[in-house]
């Protein structure tokens, strides 16, 4: 289980600091499919960086599965059972999409398991295993090798960070059924910082933020009827 | 007689784990250690005993030519040339190098002037591999001087690595070429300690649609200082492109100086330089997939010198 307490992250402002997120309580179930949403500028990829590690937050306390990792490296909570989905993912000059999926795995694998894993986000693996990483790839093949490594890495959250952004309409299509084919195979706690209603569509359960703070959560036949028409939950046309 | 020492040299900068096949000629301490030559590949020691000669006949294809150097005796200082007449219609592989192990207090230094000549339409890869080892004070120094001539036709690809323990270098490489020849270059580079190391590429395009691609990728950690020189003179219709893509780390120190020279209207040249240190988000994003922070910078290097 995720547990996160009265968790505070400011950020230097012109006049003094602006809260980013306020005093947020939250808990998230195992193996639950957890999506985020709310308006732009709420605190939703914050959080998610603050469960990873990447930012540290300024108060308050995050604790996995019993243990409080607030104070971990990223390493540390990685190697405690988190994964991050980046919503731009990295790219990398003489790193091979097969070296990235074997770090993530943490073995070496043999490229026909490996991709598997490519398989599963819709490339054709055998096109892709021996690319570098780098900028010869599209905005949605990145997106889609991204999600491929926190596939690999197989442990009890993952965490997606807008997996839609910066991708072109073709690609979210395709994408969504990929979500679809996650919600039906992963093992273990999914949790996805969304604004598109087909992702919505798909949650066991909906935390709304709005202003750092959860605003709302609970099942996503509760939720979601009153996200609809808000940008808390777009259609996919009206995105591009 | 190869000893253990310079076994584990050549095995660094050639990849020989026993004598190769082919022809081959194996220097250590100054001398020649071993010497094996084909039907199409000639060696011979030029008269004045300043280095050798390797011709390699017409037609000759599939074939390779190592030539090692080591040292392991301290203080050693050596000016070697080596030149080779590749004939027309071949397609060999070069494969020389030089693995220097100093113990002792005194600078030991290899400068080898290679000079290629490469006839019509021959197809020719050099490998060449720099590496240094041993707990001296003295400093291994490898200066290396490259000289080609290309004919019409000819396609030259040059893969230059230095990537361990030589203390200071100066790499000069010029190339003349005719209509239709290509040269590519891949040099890969890191420096770390005190090191210095200059690179300087001068490039002339003086026949019809010849064209050259210089790239270079290094790293320089602590203290080490980098100088990367690239001129691409295009004197006719050509192509010419350079590239310079360097890590900085530390208080590490990297120049790069473009310098392209147009003289015709047709003539094409592009130069790329980037310099910086890894991106944070490289690191977070292999951090994030549970390596330590040294453990991921060790795979952005190792991957970005392939």
């Amino acid at each position: 289980m995720l547990e996160i307490k009265d968790l505070v992250f400011d950020v230097p402002a012109e006049k003094g600091t602006k809260e980013i997120i306020r005093n947020l309580n939250l808990k998230i179930d195992d193996g639950k499919f957890v999506v985020i949403t709310g308006p732009n500028g709420g605190g939703k990829s914050t959080l998610a960086k603050l469960i990873m590690g990447i930012e540290q937050p300024t108060g308050g306390s995050i604790l996995f599965e019993g243990e409080d990792i607030t104070q971990k490296s990223i390493t540390e909570r990685a190697n405690m059972g988190i994964s991050f989905a980046f919503q731009q993912p990295v790219r990398f000059k003489g790193i091979q999409v097969l070296d990235l999926i074997r770090l993530a795995a943490g073995k070496n694998l043999s490229a026909s398991d490996a991709c598997e894993y490519l398989s599963k986000v819709g490339l054709c693996a055998k096109d892709y295993i021996n690319r570098e990483v780098n900028a010869s790839l599209s905005g949605g093949e990145l997106k889609r090798i991204e999600i491929a490594t926190v596939l690999a890495r197989g442990t009890k959250m993952s965490i997606f960070d807008e997996p839609e952004a910066g991708i072109d309409l073709w690609s979210f299509q395709n994408l969504i059924q990929v979500f679809e084919g996650i919600r039906k195979s992963i093992h273990g706690t999914v949790l996805i910082i969304s604004h598109q209603e087909r992702i919505l569509d798909i949650a066991d359960e909906i935390v709304v933020i709005r202003n750092g703070m959860v605003a709302q959560q609970g099942p996503k036949d509760m939720i979601l009827p009153s996200l609809l028409g808000t940008p808390a939950a777009i259609g996919t046309c009206s995105k591009f | 007689m190869i000893d253990d020492i310079q076994k584990r040299l050549l095995e660094e900068v050639a990849d020989l784990h026993q004598m190769p096949e082919g022809a081959y000629n194996i220097r250590a301490n100054g001398e020649m250690a071993a010497r094996s030559t084909t039907a199409n590949i000639d060696i011979v020691s030029k008269e004045d005993g300043s280095g050798i000669d390797i011709k390699i006949k017409a037609n000759t294809k599939n074939e390779s030519v190592h030539i090692p150097v080591v040292l392991s005796q301290s203080g050693l200082k050596e000016m070697v040339y080596n030149d080779f007449y590749i004939g027309e219609n071949c397609d060999v592989v070069i494969v020389a190098g030089c693995g220097i192990h100093n113990c002792g207090v005194q600078d030991s230094e290899h400068d080898g002037i290679h000079r290629f000549y490469v006839g019509k339409n021959s197809r020719v890869k050099y490998v060449e591999k720099h590496y240094g080892a041993g707990d001296g004070t003295g400093k291994r120094i490898l200066n290396p001087g490259t000289e080609v001539y290309q004919e019409e036709g000819s396609y030259v690809e040059m893969e230059m690595v230095q990537i361990k323990g030589v203390d200071s270098t100066v790499r000069t490489t010029k190339a003349e070429l005719s209509a239709g020849a290509t040269l590519i270059v891949h040099e890969r580079l890191m420096t770390h300690g005190t090191q210095d190391a200059v690179s300087k590429y001068e490039v002339f395009l003086n026949g019809v649609d010849s064209s050259t691609d210089v790239i270079s990728r290094s790293v320089a950690k602590d203290h080490s200082v980098q100088s990367f020189e690239a001129s691409i003179v295009g004197n006719t219709e050509c192509h010419g492109h350079a590239e310079c893509d360097a890590i900085i780390m530390d208080q590490a120190r990297v120049i790069a100086i473009p310098k392209l020279d147009a003289n015709d209207v047709d003539a094409s040249l592009i130069h790329e330089a980037a310099i910086g240190k890894i991106a944070g988000e490289q690191l977070i994003k292999l951090m994030s997939l549970g390596l330590t922070e040294e453990e991921a910078e060790e795979k952005i290097i190792n991957g970005f010198l392939r």
